[in-house]
């Protein structure tokens, strides 16, 4: 069995012009010490979905279907006081802002001792001792300094650490993280994912990665989600779908890089931009920026206009379009007929 | 593919051209410096039973020269804080400059008054990074198309300029009907794009270009960067580009300036720069692009963080992250130095070959 066990998840808000469905049917696994990455564009659900593993959709948001189940545990139908156990200790989260997450009032070290108190019993020195340990993990410079110091005095890339180094307080079997280097320069971006990577091998971290950059999947995942309009529309090892993208989205997203491209050329863009959630076109939400609802002999595929596609599998890979199940099924029938 | 791919397909201008014509503008020792001081009366500190006047101040952009030729595309590249949008922001007029001179077409424009500026202004656009702040959310698509177009041709009647707000509209992919809308009601794509047709609305010839694709999508990213190249070939546009993204530069830039705290480093055409980055900074900002192949080279970690730009290091502003740092670098400021493929570093690594 899985480690974590997320199916046919269904997380919805109620506002007040009706129930606007953020994800759909997102079903996946994480094994221990696995990394995953979710990629989509904003308004995907990719974030939504990472909030609501743990429970952490606020109203008017709640999970309307499926379940999050973590080592046989059902966590979407637990207690708050069951959660509490989880949240920060067996499962933690890393977020996009550092300055956001981190308490500006509090001390560097009195953050880390509050987290690891409320979790075990320890003394105010065995948990500083704890936290001087995890700071130094992150390598950060003159660990003890820190301790003492308040999160404006740290720059954002020391900031980013420490949110790393509060995330790994308490030994979590997975850490969630959500755009963790969106906010950063580039260089800190690289040092901040390889220090990442780094400490989930070393301690057989299971990571699910967040983000819009396919560079960062590419180099950081094993096996990766693609996300479009609140559903997953492809998912499998990150080397197959990266090198091989099944689904014309995926597609389009990769060919859309500009290194993919020859200097100075048109690059190959996907004409127009997500629809809104409370107003998805018909049959697969992707159809209207899609160049290939059309067959070979020029008729659009009334299945992409009318069915939601289902998943058909491809190689490791599952993708969630008509057209690759067209194209599956008649090679199928061209073997049969051999 | 990257470097030789590159080497081969690039620049809309040949290398010749960008040497002998004379520049479009001219940047000439341009410093900017902010005081974080506040006004006289609070400079004023007690110090030894004495009133002395203490100052202090951010040194955004330290002695910066570039020039950037007709038709091209210079970026500027940099991390946060370097100073880039600074540059944009004084070439501009929307700051002045501290010391140093901008010259537009031989015409030096620093110290020009606004009035004197308005010619000026209409030959030189701008299009900022956010498009949700930089729209004025009481106004219509229309009037938003319509204010330069008043300004800057006050002898138009209103057909005139209905008629070019429609065609630039066209020119950037929006439908004329939407000019009764307002902002809010178009996604990020679609109010960058109307940014973009404010900007052309005037027929500039030089655009600055401040992030115009951070805040967006990747799939709605490549739509923008096509928009802005096809503008490029059909106007005959100049810009100034500045972006953190590398993989933008190597696309888009006809030749890129490296920026560190308030300094440009490095100044080469782009297929040079990416074939072969000189300053150790620039191959330690090339090396930590995330790419889609697996088989990248190692990245070249710096050491530490960039220092604050409120007291700069002495000598060379990057010494302290520099693994070939010596003591000339901890001393002496290095100036940018041709190197014979045309590239100018400011390394004493590069120049006493020990890089």
């Amino acid at each position: 069995m899985a480690l974590l066990e997320v199916s046919q998840l269904d997380v919805r808000f109620a506002l007040r012009q009706g129930e606007v469905k953020a994800i759909r049917d997102v079903s996946f696994t994480l094994e221990r010490g696995e990394r995953l990455g979710i990629v989509g564009e904003s308004g995907a659900g990719k974030s939504v979905a990472a909030f609501s593993l743990l429970n952490l959709i606020s109203k008017p948001g709640f999970i309307a279907g499926g379940s999050i189940r973590f080592e046989g545990q059902t966590l979407n139908t637990m207690s708050e006081r069951g959660l509490r156990k989880i949240r920060g200790n067996r499962i933690s989260m890393i977020f996009q802002d550092p300055m956001m997450t981190l308490n500006p009032v509090l001390s560097i070290g009195e953050q880390m001792v509050e987290c690891l108190k409320a979790h075990r019993r320890i003394s105010s020195r065995e948990a500083r001792a704890i936290a001087l340990d995890k700071l130094r993990q992150v390598q950060i410079p003159s660990p003890e300094k820190r301790l003492d110091q308040y999160p404006h005095e740290l720059s954002g890339g020391m900031r980013q650490r420490i949110i790393i180094a509060i995330a790994l307080l308490l030994d979590p079997d997975i850490i969630i993280a959500d755009e963790p280097t969106t906010a950063l320069d580039v260089t800190i971006q690289a040092e901040i994912m390889a220090l990442l990577l780094d400490l989930c091998e070393q301690h057989n971290v299971g990571l699910i990665l967040i983000t819009h950059d396919l560079g960062v999947v590419s180099q950081v995942t094993q096996r990766m989600l693609v996300m479009y309009a609140g559903r997953v529309i492809e998912q499998g090892p990150t080397r197959e779908i990266i090198n091989d993208p099944q689904h014309p989205y995926t597609q389009g997203l990769i060919n859309a890089l500009p290194q993919m491209a020859t200097p100075g050329e048109k690059l190959n863009q996907i004409r127009g931009s997500m629809p809104s959630l409370s107003n998805l076109p018909s049959g697969c939400a992707f159809h209207p920026r899609c160049d290939f609802i059309k067959r070979a002999d020029g008729q659009t595929r009334p299945a992409c206009v009318e069915q939601v596609p289902g998943f058909v599998q491809t190689g490791n890979c599952q993708v969630a379009c008509h057209m690759v199940a067209e194209l599956l099924e008649d090679r199928r029938l061209k073997e049969e007929s051999q | 593919m990257s470097a030789q791919a590159s080497a081969a397909a690039v620049n809309h201008i040949p290398a010749e051209n960008v040497e002998t014509a004379t520049p479009l503008l001219q940047i000439r020792d341009l410093k900017k410096r902010f005081s974080l001081s506040g006004d006289f009366l609070e400079q004023l500190r007690f110090k030894g039973g004495k009133l002395v006047r203490h100052q202090e101040h951010v040194h955004a952009i330290n002695g910066v020269n570039l020039d950037i030729s007709r038709g091209e595309a210079l970026c500027v590249v940099g991390e946060s804080g370097c100073g880039k949008s600074t540059v944009a922001r004084t070439v501009m007029g929307l700051l002045s400059p501290s010391e140093g001179e901008i010259h537009y077409d031989g015409q030096r424009i620093d110290n020009l008054s606004s009035r004197q500026l308005l010619p000026y202004r209409k030959r030189m656009q701008m299009i900022f990074q956010n498009p949700y702040a930089s729209l004025n959310p009481r106004m219509t698509i229309q009037q938003t198309l319509e204010e330069p177009l008043r300004l800057h041709h006050p002898k138009w009647n209103r057909q005139q300029i209905a008629d070019k707000v429609e065609e630039v509209m066209r020119s950037v992919g929006i439908d004329p009907d939407w000019g009764k809308r307002f902002g809010h009601e178009f996604s990020g794509g679609q109010r960058q794009r109307i940014a973009i047709a404010r900007a052309l609305a005037v027929d500039p010839e030089f655009i600055v270009a401040d992030e115009p694709i951070s805040a967006l999508d990747v799939s709605i990213q490549a739509q923008v960067l096509n928009l802005l190249m096809e503008a490029q070939h059909a106007r005959n546009l100049t810009y100034l580009f500045i972006t953190h993204d590398l993989a933008v530069v190597e696309h888009f830039g006809t030749r890129v300036a490296v920026m560190y705290l308030g300094t440009v480093c490095e100044i080469a055409t782009t297929a040079t720069l990416f074939a072969k980055p000189r300053h150790p900074y620039t191959q330690a900002l090339l090396s930590s692009i995330p790419r889609l192949e697996d088989d990248r080279p190692q990245h070249i970690r710096l050491e530490g963080e960039v220092p604050t730009p409120v007291h700069l290091p002495s000598g060379c502003v990057f010494h302290g992250r520099c693994p070939y740092a010596n003591a000339r670098c901890r001393q002496e400021i290095p100036l940018l130095q041709m190197q014979n493929d045309g590239t100018r570093v400011a390394c004493h690594a590069v120049e006493e070959g020990r890089l």
